[in-house]
């Protein structure tokens, strides 16, 4: 039985053999890949929406832009996040690797990037379909543009609150002290 | 899958929707329609008019104006603006808005062999013709004798040709037969167009299931009111119903035995939808039924308007443009006959 508890030949055996700086390194592209993904989604769905809807109505270009800044925003909140793990990244001494401290602290940094990834993902498709709404209705009627932009500020609070989490979940990545 | 095309619509469609929907902006408002119908004269319209989107069509053309002119003006402006559109679709929605221009071609065929049967010159008839429903080979159609030959000669190469499987036969062409060819037409196409949305999914289906039903169930009762008095047998008026949409099958069989008006109002009455429409009459009157269905039309038209990512904005438009063109023909019709009191006996408001 390995220090963790797991009996050799079992699935969870496999699993804590894992390094945890495989788990880590997957945390941080995923935070960064996922957010990045959730931005681009975003802001085609506006953008194709404010083209075609600014054609007949040019004076809704500048305005709309705040929705494809808030698309943009989630990008950037994933970029923050997977510089903030990758400083949390330490290397330890070869017998320490399997310790169920490393093996935390790479659960920690998995768990942060999965986060800020999928939160920021579906934050930046929902801020995209708001924005393309946006765009459309404020081509008719300019007086509805504020009313919806609020709608899109609570949208984008989402992509905040996964990485407020990520980053409070980053801080408990304490690698073992080196022995 | 319904309630999650927001996440893909865009890709291919989100910049033809936000034009269509800017082209919505432009229809004529009802104060727009107040204007024109207190016009003295057909140029007083044309300056009413230049204020509106029509202004660039409208502005080169010398007076007198004729109405006819107006109207071809007014046209042009939507074939503009379909083909700006047709050409930067991609499938499915070009296959789309090719559907929508069947019923047109449907009819451009039967406005061509009709005259052709009266005697009347190809030229003049294919000026007569709707530009959204031209194709190729149609000025050929004045060669057939009979609807084999329509089919042989011109129709197998064009996008009709799968609607006449039901109606090939060798009697010659009269006006019996070209009605009832019409109406078969028309039956195979909105079958095919409905199959069609069906196969789309989602929000396209719902609603252009509601739209289709609707013009389905609209010209059930057109064509029971239309054949009642004529040799037109009760199984023949039968197999001119789609097969789809609220009357289907059971207010068929009903409007099929039919025989005067107040027995379609009887079978209609039976549908809630349809119970409105014909309340708006009293007994014995048909001649408003024409405008209670097109004001019933334009109500589900701009509902569809409602919800984004989907197809059926492109159908509503193109629909309520040619509204929109026929209220400005008649209100051009009035003026130019000086009947404006009867102005507001056909003109249906859009907003």
């Amino acid at each position: 039985m390995s220090s963790t508890g797991a009996y050799p030949g079992t699935w969870a055996h496999a699993l804590v053999k894992v390094s945890p700086y495989t788990f880590s390194a997957i945390g941080i592209a995923i935070a960064i890949g996922v957010s990045v993904l959730g931005a681009a989604w975003g802001i085609y769905i506006t953008g194709s929406s404010l083209i075609g809807a600014a054609i007949k109505a040019p004076r809704i270009t500048s305005k709309n832009l705040i929705s494809v800044i808030f698309c943009e925003a989630v990008a950037i909140y994933g970029v923050i996040v997977a510089i903030i793990l990758q400083t949390k990244l330490e290397s330890v001494p070869q017998s320490q690797i399997y310790e169920p401290e490393s093996l935390r602290a790479g659960y920690a940094i998995f768990a942060s990037g999965i986060i800020v990834g999928f939160a920021n993902l579906v934050c930046g498709v929902c801020v995209g379909i708001i924005g393309s709404s946006c765009a459309l209705s404020d081509a008719q009627n300019s007086t509805l543009f504020v009313k919806i932009l609020v709608i899109e500020i609570f949208g984008s609070a989402l992509g905040l609150f996964g990485v407020i989490v990520g980053i409070i979940m980053s801080a408990q990545a304490t690698w073992p002290a080196k022995a | 899958m319904y309630g999650f095309e927001a996440l893909t619509f865009n890709v291919d469609g989100g910049y033809l929707e936000a034009i269509v929907r800017g082209h919505r902006a432009g229809l004529l408002t009802a104060s727009d329609y107040n204007n024109l119908c207190q016009c003295e004269n057909l140029d007083d319209i044309k300056m009413h008019l230049s204020a509106t989107e029509y202004g660039s069509y409208l502005q080169n053309e010398p007076s007198p104006l004729h109405t006819t002119t107006i109207v071809e003006k007014c046209t042009l402006k939507l074939v503009d603006e379909y083909k700006h559109m047709l050409c930067q679709a991609t499938e499915p929605l070009s296959t789309f808005l090719e559907y929508i221009t069947y019923g047109h071609m449907i009819d451009n065929v039967v406005l061509i062999v009709t005259g052709t049967l009266h005697e009347r010159d190809v030229h003049e008839l294919l000026e007569k013709c709707h530009p959204l429903g031209m194709f190729d080979s149609i000025a050929t159609l004045a060669v057939a004798q009979n609807m084999r030959e329509l089919y042989r000669l011109v129709l197998v190469d064009t996008p009709l040709a799968p609607y006449f499987s039901e109606c090939i036969t060798s009697e010659d062409l009269d006006d019996m037969n070209i009605e009832i060819m019409r109406n078969t037409l028309y039956k195979a196409y909105l079958e095919d167009f409905y199959r069609f949305c069906q196969k789309l999914g989602g929000a396209t289906s719902e609603i252009m299931s509601d739209l289709l039903s609707f013009e389905a169930d609209r010209r059930a009762v057109n064509i029971t009111i239309n054949s009642i008095g004529t040799e037109l047998t009760r199984d023949d008026r039968r197999k001119l119903y789609s097969n789809f949409g609220l009357l289907y099958p059971y207010g068929h069989e009903e409007l099929a035995v039919c025989e005067d008006i107040d027995q379609v109002r009887g079978v209609m009455e039976k549908y809630p939808p349809y119970q409105s429409i014909f309340a708006k009459m009293s007994y014995g009157e048909s001649q408003m039924l024409d405008k209670a269905f097109y004001e019933e039309e334009v109500k589900r038209l701009c509902l569809a308007f409602e919800q984004q990512f989907h197809y059926a904005v492109f159908f509503a438009y193109m629909r309520l443009r040619e509204q929109e063109i026929r209220n400005l023909m008649w209100i051009s019709e009035c003026v130019a006959q000086n009947q404006k009191s009867r102005v507001h006996d056909s003109v249906v408001f859009i907003f």
